[in-house]
């Protein structure tokens, strides 16, 4: 078996959540070779070809993979896929947008968003935002993949010594264009990489009242998140959503502040390692869910926490 | 310019799911069924774009037994001109939906094809961006925002992206397959004259076999499991004594 990866990143850095889909493919087993396309992206490839467990890094270098256009990245994926059993990335929106693709040109199906390996062609995911979990085998030749990053350790990112093959092939689709981006800028750890996470739900109030927040992740170093409803309410960011429809997280701590608890954000959370609730409402469901639960207004509770962190 | 809109009958956003007790399958029986939340976005945008004057005709497809005709005329009374039900036993797996609905654009040939991004009940995301790869054309998915640009037979499509870390704009040459993020619209509630309309608007069946279309298996289910639940733990009373469990029991601080 050999399995191709395809490495997150924004072509000047490996996002972490390669590791953590190395570690997927070193369950399923086999020799691992790591994609890295991109524009400009050289760093990113001597970075992936220092990951333990990593046999071979391809680079593909080309300005027609510089935004991740799925029409492009699925013609070179799928030019490179029938020397692999399986084709892996990290489930990132990226791969979401490029791998389904991958897998019909292949005429394969795709297991998405993988929780577990129990062999190398059967697979647990979640259903149903994550109240079911299934059991599902692939009968394919080529096995697509996307992975739960959350659900994998991350493998050591020092360590190997893999070569690196340069790719020729340019891949231009020549049907889509990229124009603009707004991405947001921040000093806080990403989301699905942070080791602590506090997130303000819809009784933060409005957009201001999350500086509170601000100044207790500053002292923990943590990311800030939010829930479905304060992004809708316009307080904060879609990027800042956890949740079944925005990001899934499983930080060692994970602190939850004026979020009730809605079934839909329980499903981006509930696998973190600890879970704290502080909520004035002591019947908030996400009170079912966390290991320590503070009833108390956050208005108070917010100031105190950051002074005494 | 024609707009093809797919959508999927699927449990209802608000029940809560069981497992069968044999665990071969989620139990669906006497469960209330609707039509897919991201779906109902995609039947929005495309009405809003005929609203607009931008499409003049939204054909709505769903693939599955005679029960998703129930869904297709909810989109009917939404303001969807006609229905195509691609008559299945069960619910095919996305790459065989793929495959029937570019039949589908193939004899339609619509401008604009909008998906949902994902089911609420396999949570695949995977049947739009299938179906860009076998039609062989651009694909914008999680769409936060979708404008149309210039004539439908040399024009584009400009969707802004919901990404890792923000919002990402592109430009496709039309025809494209677009696929549908929570923040596009929000979906209109149909009237109860359109609901009586809607069934007098046109609904055609066809079968796999019409379309030229042979399903296959390529993912077996072999299980369903209730997740491990997660116990309560305790309540504290104050900051401090927060501060010391997570600093002394957890020791995550």
């Amino acid at each position: 078996m050999a399995i191709l990866l395809i490495a997150e990143h924004n072509n000047q850095a490996l996002n972490p959540t390669t590791l953590s889909a190395v570690t997927a493919a070193s369950q399923i087993g086999g020799d691992i070779a790591v994609l890295v396309a991109g524009s400009g992206c050289g760093a990113v490839a001597e970075e992936a070809a220092k990951i333990e467990g990593v046999s071979k890094v391809l680079l593909a270098d080309n300005a027609a993979y510089a935004k991740g256009l799925a029409e492009n990245l699925s013609l070179l994926v799928k030019a490179q896929a029938s020397d692999y059993s399986h084709v892996v990335a990290p489930a990132s929106t990226t791969a979401k947008d490029f791998m389904p693709r991958v897998a019909a040109l292949l005429d394969v199906g795709q297991l998405s968003e993988i929780i577990a390996v129990e062999s190398a062609d059967t697979f647990k995911r979640p259903i149903y935002a994550g109240n079911v979990i299934a059991t599902v085998r692939s009968g394919d030749a080529i096995k697509v993949i996307t992975v739960r990053t959350s659900a994998f350790d991350k493998a050591a990112a020092e360590g190997g010594s893999a070569g690196v093959e340069t790719l020729d092939r340019a891949c231009d689709a020549g049907t889509s264009a990229f124009v603009s981006e707004e991405m947001v800028k921040s000093e806080r750890p990403e989301l699905t990489a942070a080791r602590v996470i506090v997130s303000g739900g819809r009784g933060m109030g409005n957009g201001e009242n999350f500086a509170l927040l601000e100044k207790v992740a500053d002292k923990l170093g943590a990311g800030i998140g939010a829930s479905r409803a304060a992004v809708d309410a316009g307080f904060v960011s879609n990027d800042m959503q956890v949740g079944q429809t925005g990001k899934i997280v499983a930080p060692e701590l994970y602190i939850a502040v004026g979020i009730s608890g809605a079934i839909q954000h329980l499903a981006g959370m509930k696998d973190s390692k600890v879970i704290v609730a502080i909520n004035k409402d002591e019947e908030a469901p996400i009170f079912q869910v966390a290991d320590y639960g503070l009833v108390a207004d956050l208005f108070q509770v917010l100031p105190e926490l950051a002074e005494k962190l | 310019m024609k707009i093809l809109v797919s959508v999927k009958r699927v449990i209802d956003y608000n029940v809560k799911v069981r497992v069968k007790a044999d665990n071969t399958d989620v139990d669906l029986s006497n469960v209330k069924m609707a039509l897919n939340p991201f779906c109902e976005i995609a039947v929005e945008e495309a009405i809003r774009l005929k609203e607009a004057g931008v499409a003049s005709e939204v054909v709505v497809v769903s693939v599955g037994p005679k029960a998703v005709q129930e869904q297709l005329r909810t989109a009917l009374a939404l303001g969807a001109d006609r229905a195509i039900q691609i008559d299945t036993d069960t619910m095919p797996e996305p790459l065989n939906v793929a495959k029937l609905l570019a039949k589908v654009v193939e004899a339609e040939q619509p401008g604009l094809v909008i998906l949902g991004k994902q089911s609420i009940d396999s949570d695949n995301n995977q049947t739009g961006q299938m179906l860009a790869a076998l039609t062989g054309r651009p694909q914008g998915t999680f769409a936060y925002a979708l404008k149309v640009e210039g004539a439908p037979d040399n024009g584009k499509a400009v969707v802004t992206r919901e990404v890792d870390g923000g919002l990402r704009t592109l430009s496709l040459e039309l025809p494209a397959i677009v696929t549908t993020d929570l923040r596009l619209n929000e979906p209109r509630y149909a009237k109860l004259s359109d609901i009586m309309k809607a069934k007098k608007k046109p609904l055609e069946v066809k079968t796999p076999a019409d379309l030229g279309v042979e399903l296959k298996q390529h993912i077996e289910l072999l299980q369903v499991e209730a997740p491990a639940a997660r116990q309560a733990g305790i309540k504290v009373n104050s900051v401090d004594a927060l501060v010391d469990k997570l600093k002394n029991e957890a020791k995550v601080i």
